[in-house]
């Protein structure tokens, strides 16, 4: 059980995280989700004792992580790809790792098996590629046999084949009793993985809630209609209550959108006054629209301006490596 | 601590797995006897042309040290990387992840690099010694005469000791081209130039490689700043000032 209180790091003027409170619960995959710059990646730094908070603390079964004799056995991490020595064998980077934590060397064999890199373990990492280098870091997570992971932004720059890899490892990590912890800037990402979402934004708590919740909540409902009579189905939607404003797509042009609406009652509505619909679609928002929809709030709530930032919401599936840039850049050190 | 050995098991995993700890070293042997025989060799065939003042102070032990001059650089690489490379390739997190506490990370990193760099450093310093003393003939000493042994073991003291001032600086700067940029300029550059400036003199006395070169003289020159086991508590403050000051910006620093 991982609990976060009160979790504040200023880096001079800029607070990266504001005093997050948060716990994740065990056994299921726990999505940490906000835009780049949110603070998430020194949220887990944190976490691991990496960096230094400026006030609040983070414990893991009840400790603080330097409390912890042997962390590698409680908690297994992938930060970042390939950060590991170009020219030291995957096999003898997790020898290391193992030693440090009197893991049986046995273990090294076993992990290096179950992320498929057995036949690779003896040759120089710095030939792997992004790949290679993110299931090595998902063995050396593994090594100790920890009831706690964590992913920050593990499919980031992957193929389509790597991200599928990864889902179904952390899935069954997760159906293994394990808690698992990720993070990522993809709404689209954590629908198909997590079953709970921590959801932050300029370093602050937006929403803490189960993935369930999180679609009820967020992704509302409602009927697109098409009719060659606008004026007297608008009308008729007005008296039974309901308001249609236009459709906003190109793609839906000449359409309205119902909100909330049940298809049965606009069909209805529509035969009772004679009125021929050419389209009656229930329809829901995507995820990543509400995603972006709650994190722009926190953005306006911050600067305290009345514009609405609209993001073009990112296509789902497979990830370009972000640019890192902004603020959120500062505290992810060149290497 | 109970897991100080399961740390230092896995600190000389790290040191032993990656090649640049055989090359460094094997330059820094290679490199230091080589250039000391060369000196040597030199100063054999030049002796008919030294005043008799030369010949009095003549020191035929620390001149078959001679090549550490150079040999020191690659010395000064090899505990560089141990620390900076883990910065370089972001590793440091990992390794932090699974070694929270700095204190037992930095003494573990430290105690192998003694451990691995005094043998290595006692090879070269008496292979030095023997090899000068060859090709010096009859102006060379032998390691029976008074004080020879405590020299070339001062030698392989003071080898060890610049390691660990170089591992305590890579701690502090983390990157290695800072790290480099500071020691290689500072050992082979600056210090031997201020050493020669009248008045800067006397603080350069007290730099590691010029306390350094007091540890390894049998033969006094006319009024040495301080002697040999002077020489080495200066070698000894620098080296623990440098751990000190990396262990406290370790623990305080984001990694």
């Amino acid at each position: 059980m991982i609990e976060v209180h009160e979790l504040t790091k200023r880096y001079g003027d800029t607070l990266a995280v504001d005093r997050l409170s948060f716990q994740v619960p065990q056994g299921v995959v726990t999505g940490f989700l906000g835009p780049n710059g949110a603070g998430k990646s020194t949220t887990m730094r944190m976490m691991l004792d990496l960096d230094r908070p400026t006030a609040g603390s983070v414990t893991i079964d009840g400790k603080h992580y330097n409390e912890l004799r042997e962390p590698l056995k409680h908690i297994g991490a992938l930060l970042e790809a390939k950060a590991v020595h170009p020219g030291r064998s995957a096999y003898n980077h997790l020898l290391w790792l193992a030693q440090s934590n009197r893991i049986p060397t046995g273990r090294v064999d076993e992990v290096l098996g179950a992320v498929g890199l057995r036949e690779v373990a003896k040759r120089r990492s710095g030939g792997f590629s992004l790949g290679m280098g993110q299931r090595l870091g998902i063995a050396a997570a593994l090594l100790g046999d920890p009831s706690v992971l964590l992913f920050d932004e593990p499919v980031n720059g992957l193929d389509p084949e790597g991200i599928l890899w990864i889902r179904n490892m952390m899935k069954s990590l997760a159906d293994q009793g394990r808690t698992v912890f990720v993070s990522s800037h993809l709404m689209s990402e954590m629908a198909v993985t997590a079953d709970h979402l921590v959801v932050i934004g300029q370093g602050r708590l937006l929403a803490n809630l189960s993935m369930n919740d999180f679609i009820d909540q967020n992704s509302h409902s409602f009927v697109r209609v098409r009719s060659p009579e606008p004026e007297a189905l608008l009308d008729a939607l007005a008296t039974a209550g309901l308001t249609a404003r236009p459709a906003t797509e190109a793609a839906h042009a000449g359409a309205y959108e119902v909100r909330d609406a049940d298809p049965a009652v606009i069909g209805d509505l529509a035969q009772a006054r004679g009125i021929a619909l050419h389209e009656l679609s229930p329809q829901r928002a995507s995820l990543e629209e509400a995603f972006m929809r709650m994190t722009a709030d926190s953005v306006t709530y911050r600067t305290g301006g009345d514009q609405a930032p609209v993001a073009a919401p990112e296509a789902p599936g497979p990830a370009p490596a972000p640019a890192r840039s902004g603020w959120g850049a500062d505290w992810k050190k060149e290497s | 601590m109970a897991n100080t050995g399961a740390v230092l098991l896995s600190e000389w995993t790290k040191v032993r797995t990656v090649r640049s700890t055989v090359i460094t070293l094997l330059i820094t042997f290679v490199v230091t006897v080589g250039l000391g025989a060369g000196i040597c060799a030199i100063q054999s065939a030049q002796w008919h042309t030294f005043s008799a003042s030369t010949r009095a102070t003549f020191d035929p032990t620390s001149t078959s040290f001679s090549g550490i001059s150079l040999g020191q650089l690659s010395l000064i690489v090899f505990a560089v990387l141990v620390v900076g490379n883990e910065y370089s390739t972001g590793m440091i997190r990992a390794t932090l992840a699974a070694v929270p506490r700095r204190r037992t990370l930095l003494l573990s990193k430290a105690a192998v690099v003694l451990g691995l760099v005094l043998p290595v450093a006692l090879v070269t310093s008496f292979t030095s010694f023997f090899l000068g003393q060859a090709l010096l003939g009859d102006h060379g000493t032998s390691i029976g005469a008074p004080h020879v042994l405590r020299a070339v073991l001062a030698m392989a003291v003071y080898m060890t000791l610049l390691a660990l001032i170089s591992l305590g600086v890579s701690f502090m700067l983390r990157k290695p081209v800072a790290s480099l940029g500071l020691l290689m300029p500072f050992f082979f550059l600056i210090s031997p130039i201020l050493g020669a400036v009248p008045k800067v003199k006397t603080v350069a006395h007290y730099f590691p490689d010029n306390a350094g070169q007091e540890m390894v003289r049998v033969i006094a020159e006319k009024n040495p700043p301080f002697g040999p086991l002077e020489g080495f508590f200066v070698c000894l403050a620098w080296a623990a000032a440098c751990l000190l000051g990396g262990y406290l910006l370790l623990r305080q620093r984001d990694a």
